[in-house]
């Protein structure tokens, strides 16, 4: 059943090349074959969005992408998120505002939020619990993922303005 | 998953011919929140898989003078902010609906038309009729179809954004394998869908090898029109039920009109009667609480699932109120 | 020398404060290792295949063309011959292979002959699970005032001269844990050596579960769980997956892993019992319950037991009661301890009643409530003081109208609804050891583990605090069963525990280091504290010296002390002494709702959240605790439920697509308040993951029942039961 391709793709920046057959999900790649285990496998049907990645700068569940779709793409994970060993503002937040527990979803929604960011600096409440619906938690309670957001983006606008 | 091959071609042609292909079983991957999922279960088993997102005159959302034309590989986050969509506020709220951020980055046009049914007999291997019928009457239908549901299908069909396009007056383009050239052919988006006899029949019209390359919106021409989702929380969850409104008013009255219900039937539920009902008449809480309860006249729920049969009417009544710009009364 | 207890209220550095998790930054970015991202080379990946019916024998089972798949392994049968399958999903056999892909394909060949068998799956319907003879008597009680009376003459005259009687029905279905890391483990063999990164609750308990099936010893066995992606009770056992993925690593000398899919995790590893009640309840005019008379049921699985008798009704212990409780055998899996067991059930179907009191009556449910604290116990002037607290939070009084008259916005109405709960929370056995280095450096060490919960912080604050210092000075090591062995975590003992045999450990590690400094700082050992990172004379800062300073005259072995805390042992029966920790605890909370009358559709407006917890450690983690509860508490009362198909005892919604759980557009404002008088800090630390689960369901129907002036019996209060409700008219 060897049918494998070579698929090679930018990941978090770096060029990666590896080999994988059709059947093998972005999640499956990242995790069993590239060690990046940051990226949690949930539900693998797309209703968590604990597998949450970017793909081309867009949110995807990554248990439904197929690694064959990934050829010449760009994708960040959880891994990539912090730069140069700095932690991003909105990891920042979910440290310092406690937005996680068990932390299984924490990688998912700190993507998603990013994503939401770089689209919408200023979200309101309401748009940031609208974006972040394809998430599931299970035990931190959401309210304070939805404040550690609201904290990540005035300190991203707060940096922007002064830098 | 079982193995299968895998192709992205660049253009319609080559897909169709890939998708014709005799020898193997062959599925459309147009975006994959569905499909996959299927695949691992083993519930869909392609040999061959052909991605379509990667062919460009699939892609592009465009204007014709018979009105607006988007690929079916066109993503939904890419329509919800599109300026040639704003007059077609049914779809936005449709996408709105689809309350995973994720799923409208992935999803694209054709795929969440073609999306299988949620019936969770289907999906846990019972067959698209779960033994024609059988499992649903006997067992839990509370999430089953209320309307054409006497012969063995009970599923209810899946699309989110059916509803609305259909209101719209939407039709397809469909692109088949012929003898030398693949064969383009236009029809209404209702006639896609199909209520299936047996299992030999998919809930779709499409043969092997056909593909669904565009959808034409006719220009809207003052048409108000809006979806109406009755929702249990929030996330990509299918509705309870939902409704789409396109009417066309002139001078307070309502000249044409179009009602579609979603979730309630195998195939997306035009009311005629709900439509006729309007006619001549202006949209206020009285036509519109009318109309809803004229949608509903020849439900027939199953044991499970009468409370649907009130769901449907206020969803058809809201979907009216919401489209002429008036207050819902609800969420 | 240093003191065990704890200081003083308001002279703590550390304890109370707002502290961030220390695990929180590998969480943050993707580091932390679940046992599922614990990927050793040459790693074989195993599922499971699941049984489709509820009932059958197996007649034959075929492995043989599974073997023979490529890139499969080696299979394991979980069944064999002859065996009953008695739940739907339930794990027959095992394959392991080189991919997820041909691992699938293995499973796909088993062939499995079944003879399918009745079942019965249906726990809400008494009379049909008599008459299946699936039902067991699980006790009766009757307490009277007047314990000479007859019973049913009592009851009869006691209902006859009520202001109000009435008959009530209130339910609350199944739920599943739903870990989002669902159970399973990955396991290295290494000669008679194995190692099993097990996503657990128990890290001390679970080696010897594994070793003696697979024919070790429990010292040949190191469990390891750094992290855990939710557990709730139902990860306490190692249980026949981490069994077999043991097995299979020890067989095929290769690591495998072996996690249950998200259907067999919902399927097979923990739900919660459900409760279903009849009651028939007298009251004064005031809303004083006079009398309960009451027949419960449910189901717990396979074996059938209710909720337990001693949460009916909850909290709440009327003058004359009567209960007589049911269990019903289902085929379904076994249940498992789910935060609080019984408390939430017990909570959800006799709080309503109370609720239904005020309604009937037309009094305001705060009234009621507190007008029946008389029968709570002890505990009553605590709850008084909660309600008032949470009254003002919620703006209670302003926003009240009796039930179903409120004033309707479109076809949307509001409501208030309140519950009160109890829970333990006394600690569990631990035991730990405390080391300094000659460095400075400070470890600690236990064989417990930290669900997400705080646990690590937690023992961090108690040493950095016990040996003034900061509490990035010191390192804990948790999640090891190799580790001085510590209690499950389970019912709100852990921060019991661990702060027990922390706090010693610490404190004896460090009068051993104050014996050493003593002649350096020409003073008695006794004379010494460890205050700011120094080593004083108590009181006098200016005759110190640095910690490091201090660590250094430890010589060349560290400093290496013990601590432990047994039950029973440690404090004594009739021991009144000073103490670390406690048990038991009050809570009040209050729902806020708009329900849609058309569409039966409820909205979360507002949630607070009053809690006594004793002493409170870490301030920060502590809140987080209790939101986490209140959203599950949300989800239980309006969104998720098992399913199951009363003709084929399918559970049908055990994929995620279809077992509804509330996101965050949906859980409205949460307020938590923590209730800390000193009376509170002075008893010690008590655990806080149980008890702010309990209310929710109770408090949000009573808010939907407030709305609509009709009760919604069942709970998850879905819409499709709202709208039956309100054509119903009950």
């Amino acid at each position: 059943m060897s049918n494998k391709h070579v698929i090679s793709l930018e990941l978090n920046g770096d060029a990666v090349e590896f080999l994988c057959e059709p059947r093998q999900t972005l999640l499956e790649v990242l995790r069993d074959i590239l060690h990046l285990t940051g990226t949690k496998e949930g539900c693998s049907n797309g209703n968590c969005g604990a597998c949450t990645v970017l793909f081309n700068g867009r949110p995807v569940v990554s248990c439904l992408v197929l690694a064959m779709e990934c050829e010449d793409a760009k994708i960040r994970t959880i891994e990539g998120v912090a730069c140069d060993g700095a932690l991003d503002e909105i990891q920042n937040a979910f440290l310092e505002g406690a937005a996680l527990q068990c932390g299984i979803c924490t990688p998912g929604f700190i993507v998603q939020a990013q994503a939401l960011l770089d689209e919408n600096p200023n979200p309101s409440e309401d748009e940031i619990r609208f974006y972040l619906a394809g998430n599931l938690c299970r035990c931190t309670g959401y309210d304070k993922i939805v404040r550690a957001v609201q904290a990540a983006a005035e300190q991203r606008r707060a940096a922007t303005t002064a830098g | 998953m079982k193995p299968f091959e895998y192709a992205a071609p660049r253009t319609e042609a080559e897909a169709v011919g890939l998708l014709a292909a005799d020898h193997v079983e062959t599925e459309v991957l147009a975006g994959g929140t569905d499909l996959i999922g299927l695949m691992k279960q083993m519930v869909v088993t392609p040999g061959r898989l052909v991605n379509v997102k990667e062919i460009p005159s699939m892609q592009a959302i465009s204007e014709t003078s018979d009105g607006v034309v988007i690929g079916a590989a066109a993503r939904l986050e890419d329509m919800a902010e599109h300026r040639l969509l704003t007059p077609f506020s049914s779809i936005g709220d449709a996408i709105v609906g689809i309350d995973s951020q994720q799923w409208q980055a992935q999803s694209t046009l054709g795929g969440e038309l073609l999306q299988r049914p949620r019936c969770w007999y289907f999906r846990s291997g019972a067959g698209l009729l779960a033994a024609n019928g059988k499992r649903v009457t006997e067992g839990d239908g509370r999430f089953h179809a209320i309307f054409a549901n006497s012969g063995p299908a009970k599923f209810v069909n899946a699309s989110r954004l059916a509803p609305a396009l259909i209101a719209l007056g939407a039709s397809i383009r469909i692109m088949s394998p012929g003898k030398e050239d693949a064969e383009v052919q236009t029809l209404p988006l209702a006639s896609l869908y199909r209520t299936p006899r047996d299992e030999s029949q998919r809930e779709n019209i499409l043969s092997k090898g056909q593909l669904v390359t565009h959808v034409l919106i006719p220009h809207p021409q003052s048409l108000a029109n809006a979806t109406y989702e009755v929702r249990h929380g929030s996330g990509p969850e299918a509705p309870l039920v939902a409704a789409s409104a396109a009417l066309q008013v002139q001078a307070g009255l309502v000249a044409k009109a179009r009602i579609v219900i979603g979730q309630v039937a195998p195939q997306p539920w035009e009311s005629s009667e709900a439509a006729e009902s309007l006619v001549g008449r202006p949209i206020d809480l009285v036509t519109a609480e009318q109309a809803g309860q004229l949608a509903v006249a020849a439900a027939s729920p199953l044991k499970d699932n009468a409370y649907k049969v009130q769901l449907a009417a206020v969803a058809v009544k809201r979907a009216i109120l919401k489209a002429a710009g008036l207050p819902t009364g609800g969420f | 020398m240093a003191e065990v207890f704890w200081p003083p209220q308001g002279s703590a550095s550390l304890l109370g404060g707002e502290h961030n998790r220390i695990d929180g930054l590998a969480k943050c970015i993707g580091s932390a290792k679940y046992a599922y991202d614990v990927v050793p080379d040459n790693m074989l990946v195993a599922s499971a295949l699941s049984c489709p019916h509820a009932h059958a024998t197996i007649r034959a089972i075929d492995l043989n063309a599974a073997r023979n798949m490529a890139g499969v392994v080696a299979v394991e049968p979980l069944k064999k011959e002859g065996d009953e399958i008695r739940w739907e999903g339930d794990l027959v056999a095992v394959v392991a292979g080189e991919t997820e892909a041909a691992v699938a394909e293995g499973l796909a060949a088993i062939k499995i002959e079944y003879e399918v068998l009745d079942h019965f799956v249906d726990d809400t319907d008494l009379d049909a699970a008599t008459e299946a003879n699936v039902t067991r008597p699980a006790g009766r009680n009757t307490q009277l005032q007047n314990r000479d009376e007859d019973a049913d003459q009592e009851f009869e005259r006691l209902f006859n001269e009520a202001a109000v009687t009435f008959e009530g029905h209130y339910g609350i279905n199944v739920i599943t844990h739903m870990c989002l890391e669902t159970h399973g483990s990955t396991c290295e063999s290494q000669g008679d050596k194995l190692v099993s990164h097990l996503s657990t609750q128990n890290v001390s308990g679970t080696p010897g579960q594994i070793a003696g099936p697979i024919g070790l010893t429990a010292q040949d066995v190191t469990v390891h769980c750094d992290y855990i992606g939710g557990g709730f009770g139902s990860k306490f056992a190692a249980d026949a997956w981490g069994v077999t993925c043991a097995q299979l690593a020890r067989n095929t000398g290769r690591p495998v892993k072996y996690m249950l899919t998200r259907s067999q995790e919902l399927k097979n590893a923990g739900n919660r019992p459900s409760g279903f009640l009849r009651a028939k309840i007298a009251a004064d005019k005031d809303g004083f319950v006079t009398a309960w008379d009451s027949a419960h049921w449910g189901t717990n699985g396979t074996s059938g037991a209710p909720v337990s008798q001693g949460v009916i009704p909850y909290v709440f212990n009327p003058p004359n009661r009567r209960r007589v409780a049911t269990g019903i055998r289902t085929n379904t899996s076994p249940a498992r301890a789910w935060r609080a067991p019984n408390h939430p059930q017990g909570c959800a179907i006799t709080q309503t009643a109370y609720d239904d009191v005020a309604r009937h009556l037309g009094l305001d449910s705060y009234d009621v409530f507190l007008r029946n604290l008389s029968t709570v116990g002890e505990r009553a002037p605590i709850y008084e003081d909660q309600m008032k607290l949470a009254a003002k939070l919620m703006d209670w009084k302003a926003k009240w109208h009796p039930h179903g008259k409120g004033g309707q916005d479109g076809s949307v109405v509001s409501g208030l609804g309140m519950a009160i709960h109890t829970w333990g929370g006394g600690p569990h056995a631990s035991r730990a050891t405390c080391k300094i280095h000659p460095d400075g450096g400070v470890e600690i060490f236990l064989g417990s583990q930290d669900l997400g919960t705080g646990t690590r912080t937690v023992i961090g604050l108690v040493v950095a605090e016990t040996l003034g210092l900061e509490l990035e000075q010191v390192s804990v090591q948790i999640g090891l069963s190799e580790y001085p062995s510590s209690g499950p975590s389970g019912g709100s003992t852990t921060v019991g525990g661990v702060s027990e045999s922390t706090r010693r450990a610490a404190t004896a590690a460090l009068n051993l280091l104050l014996t050493k400094v003593a002649p350096r700082l020409e003073a008695d050992a006794n004379q010494l504290e460890a205050v700011g990172g120094k080593i004083q004379i108590q009181g006098n800062q200016n005759r110190n010296i640095s910690w490091k300073e201090a660590c250094g005259q430890i010589g060349i072995s560290p400093i290496e002390a013990q601590g432990e805390y047994a039950p029973r042992v440690t404090y004594p029966r009739n021991y009144d002494g000073k103490r670390l920790t406690d048990n038991g605890v009050a809570g009040v909370q209050m729902a806020e709702v708009a329900v849609d009358t058309e569409t039966g559709v409820v909205k979360m407006k507002k949630f607070v959240a009053v809690q006594d917890i004793g002493l409170i450690i870490n301030r920060k983690t502590a809140r987080s605790q209790i939101y986490g509860a209140a959203i599950m508490g949300i989800a239980y009362a309006l969104f998720e439920e098992r399913i199951m198909d009363k003709a084929t005892g399918a559970f049908v919604n055990a994929e995620l697509a279809d077992y509804k759980l509330p996101r965050l557009g949906d859980t409205g404002e949460i307020v938590v308040e923590l209730y800390e008088p000193e009376s509170e800090y002075n008893r010690g630390v008590i655990g806080l993951g149980e008890p702010p689960v309990i209310s929710p369901g109770a408090a949000i129907s009573n808010a939907v029942c407030n709305a609509l002036g009709k009760r919604v019996s069942v709970l998850p209060i879905t819409p499709q039961r709202v709208l039956e409700a309100i054509s119903g008219g009950a």
